[in-house]
């Protein structure tokens, strides 16, 4: 906490309410946000039903899987940004998928979520593989007894039950996919997300002019985090 | 109704061998085994969450061995009632309904009709996280009626129950097979094949030792270990057998008077703990017939009166009142004289292999 407290008595006030009236910092902001956000939903479509897969299926390679899963977070972070970088860039694969369409990922919000998404998805992952191994198995044969499909059954039973462990690993995602700096940097300096802006600040201006913007983030990250932790402990107390 | 054919399923250590089982539409019947012995997998093979690894399933005639668990019509209550903790005791009645997708008024209909037939209609807005043992077994069972299931199998439904509980379930469980639902009830207490079951089936380590109507498994165990299972405390091996007497564990000489089942040798006898005359002696008379003077091994309070063990050259359980062990002034150590009336021992004709 000290740190934080000494950066908040350090900054005066009104150098915080003018980088909050900046358009740059503004859209920096909802940039990272945005980007964090809309990366952990498209990502979350794929993960938690993989995520189920993991906790109930037996299948060749299966340790092998979930050990390497948790490879993005443990590399460092600008190097996981260099992996993601030669599978989106214009010459690969989903470089020239996107290149069809009109854009290129490398430079963009969406390589920017892949990027946050990439050192995140493992926090997902996790808590739904722990959320539905802790669903006791009965109640899905139960359900699949009482005529659900297997399908049904997901929907119906294992999702709802396991819900808890999902959302916070969804809030995780979410709050360390904006914090992204390393990986994100590789594949996108501009438009650029608050970390990234950040760390600019610093490098071009020094520290007085970086932290107002890194306090603002730092407030914002919090206020988010609390109040989704307080919506997730609404919705699983209800 | 339901008919297994020589089921086999073998995971790790465990096997389930050769099981064949007949069941008619409207019985009750119960599978006796210990604990541990496969008796839930058996069901679970029936329902079709397990499938065999050799043999048939046929239910209504139709082999339904490789149907999927949602379409055979059989209902399963798990033995810690599986109630979905997210859902009120309605919704957890109305699952299957809705998966179905019966319309809304006729779901809460049946809704109704079954929370009235199993008492619970009050609990209905209830969450389930706050129901009794009975409750969530009420809710469990009238869950898995709603649609009306041909098979109804049951395991160790009164398993986690107090007596009272006990007694207004296997009230319920009467009821529903007197409105001829066919039923299987797993347990390992005998008392409950004893009081619900019109079919029988003794289960150990994945095999069928003994099966039938309640009253021959009862009458004729055909083994120690199914006459130990269904609550005989005496049974012993006929080691020799001559015109009206017996030798049984090659130690004691019994006279016996014919019964049923006379014609055939017997292959074992046994005798009910409740049949023993016990007399206060040191000594016994020379040459009165089926009396022997034993030691008292080991006294136990029972549900009226004591349970002795008295070794006479093997140990036989007696049961009696307290006002006779009182009377009788009984410690552990003391002799006693044992009388088993010849009419009193029933024979066990020799054990028939099993068919399929």
């Amino acid at each position: 906490m000290g740190p934080l407290v000494g950066m908040l008595l350090d900054t005066p006030t009104s150098d915080l309410f003018d980088a909050a009236k900046e358009k740059e910092v503004q859209d920096s902001i909802w940039l990272t946000l945005s980007a964090s956000f809309l990366g952990t939903l498209f990502f979350a479509i794929a993960a938690i039903p993989f995520a189920y897969i993991l906790a109930r299926k037996q299948f060749f390679l299966k340790r092998f899987i979930s050990g390497i899963i948790d490879i993005p977070v443990v590399i460092p972070h600008s190097a996981a940004g260099i992996a993601l970088l030669g599978f989106i860039s214009r010459d690969s694969l989903l470089g020239k998928a996107a290149g069809t369409m009109g854009f290129s990922l490398v430079g963009h919000p969406a390589g920017i979520a892949m990027a946050m998404a990439f050192v995140s998805l493992p926090y997902l992952i996790n808590a739904a593989r722990d959320g539905f191994e802790a669903v006791p198995v009965r109640l899905e044969k139960a359900a699949l007894n009482l005529g659900a499909s297997s399908f049904k059954m997901f929907f119906s039973i294992s999702l709802p039950l396991a819900w808890r462990s999902i959302l916070s690993g969804l809030i995780m995602m979410f709050a360390r996919g904006m914090s992204e700096f390393g990986a994100v940097i590789i594949i996108a300096y501009h438009p650029m997300t608050t970390p990234v802006m950040i760390f600019e600040r610093f490098g071009a201006f020094g520290l007085k002019y970086a932290q107002p913007v890194a306090l603002i983030f730092i407030a914002i990250s919090l206020l988010i985090f609390i109040f989704l932790r307080w919506l997730s402990g609404k919705h699983t107390h209800a | 109704m339901l008919n297994l054919k020589n089921i086999n399923l073998s995971f790790g250590p465990f096997a389930i061998s050769n099981i064949n089982l007949k069941l008619s539409k409207g019985d009750y019947f119960v599978l006796l085994g210990p604990s541990g012995a496969g008796k839930s997998v058996i069901l679970e093979l029936i329902a079709g969450i397990l499938t065999p690894q050799s043999g048939q399933v046929f239910l209504n005639e139709q082999d339904i061995t490789k149907n999927k668990i949602q379409d055979r019509s059989i209902g399963l209550v798990f033995q810690d009632f599986a109630i979905f903790p997210h859902l009120n005791v309605e919704q957890n009645i109305a699952y299957p309904l809705k998966i179905k997708r019966w319309p809304k008024e006729r779901i809460r209909s049946r809704v109704e009709e079954l929370a009235k037939q199993m008492d619970i209609f009050h609990l209905l807005n209830r969450r389930t996280l706050l129901l009794s043992g009975g409750e969530k077994q009420r809710v469990a069972l009238a869950r898995t009626l709603a649609l009306s299931p041909d098979l109804l199998l049951l395991d160790e439904p009164l398993a986690s129950l107090d007596i009272q509980l006990k007694k207004e379930l296997r009230s319920q469980l009467r009821k529903l097979h007197r409105q001829g639902q066919t039923i299987i009830h797993v347990t390992h207490d005998f008392e409950e094949a004893l009081l619900l079951a019109d079919k029988v089936a003794i289960f150990n380590q994945g095999e069928i030792i003994q099966q039938g109507l309640k009253e021959d498994v009862f009458a004729q165990p055909r083994s120690e270990f199914v006459a130990h299972f269904i609550g005989v405390k005496n049974y012993f091996e006929v080691t020799n057998m001559e015109e009206n007497s017996v030798e049984v564990a090659g130690k004691l000489n019994l006279v016996c008077k014919n019964q049923t089942h006379s014609s055939q040798k017997p292959y074992a006898l046994m005798i009910h703990s409740g049949d023993i005359q016990l007399r206060k002696s040191k000594t016994i008379a020379a040459n009165i017939e089926n009396t022997f003077l034993g030691t008292i091994i080991e006294i136990y309070p029972a549900f009226r009166g004591f349970e002795l063990v008295i070794d006479i050259g093997l140990s036989l359980v007696v049961n009696i009142s307290q006002k006779q062990f009182f009377q009788l002034d009984l410690c552990e150590g003391d002799y006693i004289e044992c009388f088993i009336a010849p009419e009193n021992i029933q024979r066990i004709s020799q054990p028939i292999k099993q068919k399929d």
